[in-house]
C-alpha cells in the first residue's frame, strides 16, 4: 500500500544520510510498505509535521485527555495543532507500557506485540521511554482502547502518566551480572505493583518513581533520577582472589596496579603487597566498585547482601536537580517480611508526601523544604550519621533536646 | 459504546521478567562469577557453575518501525538464542552460549545496519527524549539530534577509545528528561515567554502557573480586559516551566531557544559520588537537520578528553583533576559570567582556597 499524500521532507531526507540507522527510513518504510493503510496516512502525516517542524523548529502537539476504560492514566495524549495541513495525524496519542524489571523480552513476544500494534497504531514504538515504559507511539483515541484491550489480556499494563506512581525501572541485575547484591526482579514488583491503584489513577502532588540498580555502579540512575532508589550493597569483607590479583599485576604491571586500582581507592583502603597481592581494609571500604569493576575476576562484592535506600532524587523542575538521600543504609532484603518491610516504608513515604507535599512539588523537594528530620520523623525513620557528608556547620539553632535526643542514640546504639 | 460493555483492566502492573529471560540466566540467576569483554560491543559472563553467555550489544534508532523491530528479532532468532533486552540507553541485547555464534550473530545485526558496540570505555548511544515527533513542549527535535551525533560518532561507539565510558544524553526542554550525562546537549532558552493574551484564561489554571515558576516572575493580570498573566521580565529565567501547564505561555522560539552542552554528569558511585552536569557552552543555534555547531563543540570536548585524561577518569573526574581553567583552555571554550553559578546553593560551587593552578 501507499500513503494518500506524500509530503516533501527535504530536511528529514538528511537524517537518512550517514552510518547510524536512520529513523526517518524507519518511518518512510511504514508510509511507503506497510499494508495496513491507516500506517501509510498517519505516519506520511506525521514525516509531513515533522518536517515542518524542522523547518520552523517549533513543536505543533498539544495534550489532552484521553485514558483507557477503568483508569485515570497511562497515555500521552497528542493533538497536531497543524491538522489542517496534515490530517492524518491529527491524534497521535502514546500508551506506555510497563516493561519487566531489566527489559527482557523474548523475540516471540516482541513479534507478538508488533502484530498488536500494527492492526491498531502507528507501527512506532520505542524501547524505552526515559521513565522506563514501551512506548507505544501514534494512534486514535479509539484505539488506545482496543490496543490496550488486546495486550492487557496478553499480560501487558500501562504505566503511570502524570501526578501518580510511575513506571519503574531495574539494571540488567543478578540475571546476569556477577556485581548484583539483590534480587532486582522481586525488589521492583513488590514496590511498583503494591501501588498499581496509584499507578493507573494520579492523586499525588506529583509524579513518584522508584528505580532499582544491582550495585553502586548504579546503571539504572537510581539515585539521580528516582524518587525512592533501591541499589543493591553488601556489608561483609569485599572478595579476593589473590591468584587472580596476581595475575592481573603480572599481565598489567606494577605501575598500571598503583595508578588505576590502589590509588583510585577514594577512601584509600587498597594496599599493594611486596609479594604482589592486595590487602583491603574493608572497615574504610565505601562499596564504590572501582577496584571490582577493574578488575572483576580478581575482585568481587561480599556475601551478606542488602540494599542502600535513597530517597528524593528528581531533575531540575522545579527547585533544581535533586539526588536522592540515604534514607535506609543498609537493610537485608532476602526474605517474604523484608520486601514487606520495604514496601511498608514505601507507603509511610508516600502517604506523608501526599499529606504534606504541596502540588506538584516532588517528593525530594518536600525534604528540601521541610528537612530531612522532619521528613524521618514524619516517617518514622531514626536518624543515623550515614545520612549526612557533614554534620552542622550553623549554630543558629535551637538545640534544647539534646539531652533527650543523646539518651536515644546510646539506647538504639544499646539494642542493636 | 455504553460503560456497562466497556471491558475492565487487569491491573497486572509490571509483568514477571523470569518468563521472557533466557534459560541460562534463569538458571544462573545471582550465580555469576565475573565476566570479560572479547571486544567491543561484546561481554562474556561466566557464573559459577561454569556456564558462559555472551552478550553482544548494538545501537539503533530508538525510535523503531515495525519493520526494524521484526529484523531484529528474526536476527534474534536465527543467529542467537531467541532471548534479548534493552539497555537503558535502548541498546538492544542479544544472548547467546556458543562462542561460535558470536562473529555470525555480529555480522548478521551490521550487514542489516546495526551498529555493534557501547560496551566498556566506549560512547555509547545518547539517552533522548521526544523532541518534535511527539512531546508537547519541545524546543528541538531528540532523535534527529541523536542520529545526527551519532553519526558522526560512531566509531567511538564501535571502539574502545576513551578514557572511560562516555554517557551522552540530550533534552527538548529544560526539565531535562534526558537525564545526567557525561556529555549533555540541551535546549537552553534564552528570552522570556511571549503570552498569547486572548488564550490565558481560557485554557490556563492561573494560579498553578503562578505556583509553577521557580523565582516567582508571574503574577495574573488583566490585560486588554481580559483576564491573563504578566512576567516580571527582569526576574524571569527564561526556563519554560509555566508552558507545560498553559500552552499560552510562548517559550519556543525559533532563533531565541538554543542549545547548551554540559558536562559531568556521572551516576555511579565509583570512585567518587554521584555527579551532576556542569555548563561549557551555551548559545548554540538549535539547527536542524544536523545541529553541526553543537556537534563540533561536543568533538572538541571528545578530542580533549581522550587526549588528556587518565584511565577510568570520567569526563567530569579528568576536569575536576586538572582544573576548569585548564578546560576552558584546552578546548578553545570562552568562559563567561553565565558559568558561575547563582542558584540555590551557590556559593558552594565558589572556590573559598587558594587552589589555583598556574
Amino acid at each position: 500500500m501507499a500513503a494518500k499524500k506524500i509530503y516533501e521532507t527535504p530536511m528529514l531526507d538528511v537524517l537518512e544520510e550517514g552510518p547510524w540507522p536512520s529513523f526517518i527510513s524507519g518511518i518512510k518504510a511504514l508510509r511507503d510498505n506497510h499494508e495496513n493503510q491507516f500506517i501509510n496516512d498517519v505516519t506520511s502525516s506525521l514525516l509531513g509535521q515533522l518536517e515542518h517542524s524542522y523547518e520552523t523548529r517549533k513543536g505543533y502537539w498539544k495534550g489532552g485527555t484521553v485514558s483507557v476504560f477503568g483508569y485515570g492514566g497511562g497515555i500521552i495524549p497528542r493533538f497536531s495543532e497543524v491538522a489542517d495541513a496534515f490530517p492524518e495525524s491529527k491524534e497521535f496519542h502514546t500508551l506506555r507500557v510497563q516493561p519487566t524489571p531489566g527489559n527482557y523480552y523474548t523475540t516471540d513476544m516482541l513479534n507478538q506485540l508488533a502484530d498488536s500494534w500494527e492492526k491498531y497504531g502507528s507501527g512506532l514504538q520505542t524501547f524505552h521511554g526515559q521513565t522506563g515504559n514501551i512506548m507505544f507511539i501514534g494512534t486514535t483515541t479509539e484505539n488506545t482502547q482496543t490496543f490496550f484491550d488486546e495486550i492487557n489480556e496478553y499480560g501487558w499494563d500501562l504505566g503511570g502518566a502524570g501526578p501518580c506512581v510511575r513506571t519503574a525501572m531495574s539494571c540488567v541485575g543478578a540475571a546476569r551480572c556477577e556485581m548484583s547484591c539483590t534480587n532486582e526482579h522481586a525488589a521492583q514488583r513488590w514496590l511498583v505493583n503494591n501501588f498499581t491503584d496509584d499507578v493507573h489513577r494520579p492523586a499525588l502532588p506529583y509524579k513518584f518513581k522508584f528505580k532499582i540498580s544491582g550495585c553502586p555502579n548504579d546503571c539504572q540512575n537510581a539515585i539521580e533520577r528516582s524518587d525512592f532508589a533501591v541499589i543493591g550493597t553488601w556489608r561483609d569483607d569485599m572478595k579476593v582472589n589473590q591468584k587472580e590479583f596476581m595475575e592481573y599485576v603480572k599481565t598489567k604491571g606494577r605501575q598500571y596496579i598503583i595508578d588505576n586500582v590502589i590509588t583510585r581507592c577514594p577512601t584509600q583502603a587498597l594496599a599493594l603487597g611486596d609479594d604482589d597481592t592486595i590487602q583491603v581494609d574493608n572497615r574504610n571500604c565505601v562499596r564504590c566498585m572501582h577496584c571490582i569493576n577493574v578488575m572483576p575476576k580478581a575482585l568481587g562484592v561480599g556475601d551478606d547482601k542488602g540494599v542502600t535506600i535513597l530517597i528524593g532524587g528528581k531533575r531540575t523542575l522545579k527547585i533544581g536537580d535533586l539526588m536522592g538521600t540515604v534514607v535506609v543504609p543498609f537493610r537485608k532484603l532476602d526474605t517474604r517480611e523484608d520486601y514487606e518491610e520495604m514496601v511498608e516504608l514505601a507507603e509511610e513515604i508516600i502517604d506523608f508526601w501526599a499529606e504534606n507535599g504541596l502540588e506538584h512539588e516532588r517528593c525530594g523537594e518536600m525534604i528540601e523544604r521541610i528537612g530531612l528530620v522532619n521528613f524521618l520523623e514524619g516517617i518514622d525513620v531514626e536518624v543515623d550519621p550515614n545520612m549526612v557528608n557533614n554534620t552542622r556547620q550553623s549554630s543558629y539553632v535551637r538545640m534544647d533536646g539534646w539531652d533527650d535526643e543523646a539518651v536515644k542514640w546510646f539506647e538504639r546504639k544499646a539494642e542493636a | 459504546m455504553a460503560m456497562a460493555d466497556m471491558r475492565p483492566p487487569i491491573e497486572s502492573g509490571c509483568p514477571d521478567g523470569f518468563q521472557y529471560m533466557h534459560p541460562t540466566m534463569r538458571r544462573n540467576f545471582g550465580l555469576w562469577k565475573y565476566h570479560t569483554d572479547p571486544r567491543p560491543g561484546v561481554l562474556c559472563h561466566v557464573a559459577k557453575s561454569g556456564e558462559k553467555i555472551f552478550t553482544v550489544k548494538a545501537g539503533t534508532q530508538r525510535i523503531l518501525d515495525v519493520f526494524t523491530l521484526r529484523k531484529l528479532t528474526k536476527i534474534g532468532d536465527e543467529y542467537a538464542d531467541g532471548f534479548i533486552r534493552f539497555t537503558i540507553r535502548s541498546n538492544i541485547e542479544f544472548y547467546v552460549t556458543e562462542e561460535a555464534k558470536v562473529e555470525p550473530l555480529i555480522k548478521a545485526l551490521e550487514d542489516e545496519g546495526f551498529v555493534v558496540g557501547g560496551t566498556k570505555n566506549s560512547v555509547t548511544t545518547l539517552s533522548h527524549t521526544q523532541g518534535w515527533l511527539h512531546c508537547d513542549i519541545p524546543g528541538t527535535d531528540a532523535s534527529g539530534v541523536v542520529k545526527s551525533m551519532m553519526d558522526e560518532l560512531i566509531d567511538e561507539f564501535k571502539n574502545w577509545n576513551m578514557p572511560n565510558r562516555v554517557h551522552m544524553t540530550t533534552s527538548c526542554c529544560q526539565i531535562n528528561c534526558g537525564g545526567q550525562g557525561d556529555i549533555a546537549i540541551n535546549v537552553q532558552h534564552t528570552k522570556p515567554p511571549k503570552i498569547d493574551h486572548t488564550q490565558v484564561a481560557n485554557v490556563c489554571e492561573r494560579p498553578s502557573v503562578v505556583a509553577r515558576c521557580p523565582v516567582a516572575a508571574i503574577r495574573p493580570a488583566m490585560v486588554d480586559g481580559q483576564p491573563s498573566l504578566e512576567v516580571d521580565e527582569k526576574k524571569c529565567i527564561c526556563c519554560g516551566a509555566c508552558f507545560p501547564p498553559c500552552p499560552p505561555m510562548m517559550i519556543n522560539d525559533a532563533e531565541h531557544s538554543k542549545l547548551a552542552v554540559w558536562i559531568g554528569g556521572n551516576h555511579s558511585n565509583a570512585r567518587g559520588k554521584p555527579t551532576f552536569q556542569k555548563l561549557v557552552a551555551s548559545g548554540i543555534p538549535n539547527n536542524p537537520p544536523r545541529w553541526p555547531e553543537a556537534g563540533a563543540i561536543v568533538k572538541q570536548i571528545l578530542k580533549c578528553y581522550k587526549e588528556d585524561a587518565r584511565d577510568w577518569e570520567r569526563v567530569g573526574e579528568w576536569v575536576e583533576r586538572i582544573g576548569w581553567p585548564r578546560f576552558f583552555e584546552l578546548t578553545g571554550l570562552p568562559f563567561t559570567k553565565y558559568h558561575i553559578d547563582n542558584w540555590r546553593g551557590a556559593r558552594a560551587s565558589l572556590n573559598a582556597s587558594t587552589h589555583i593552578r598556574f
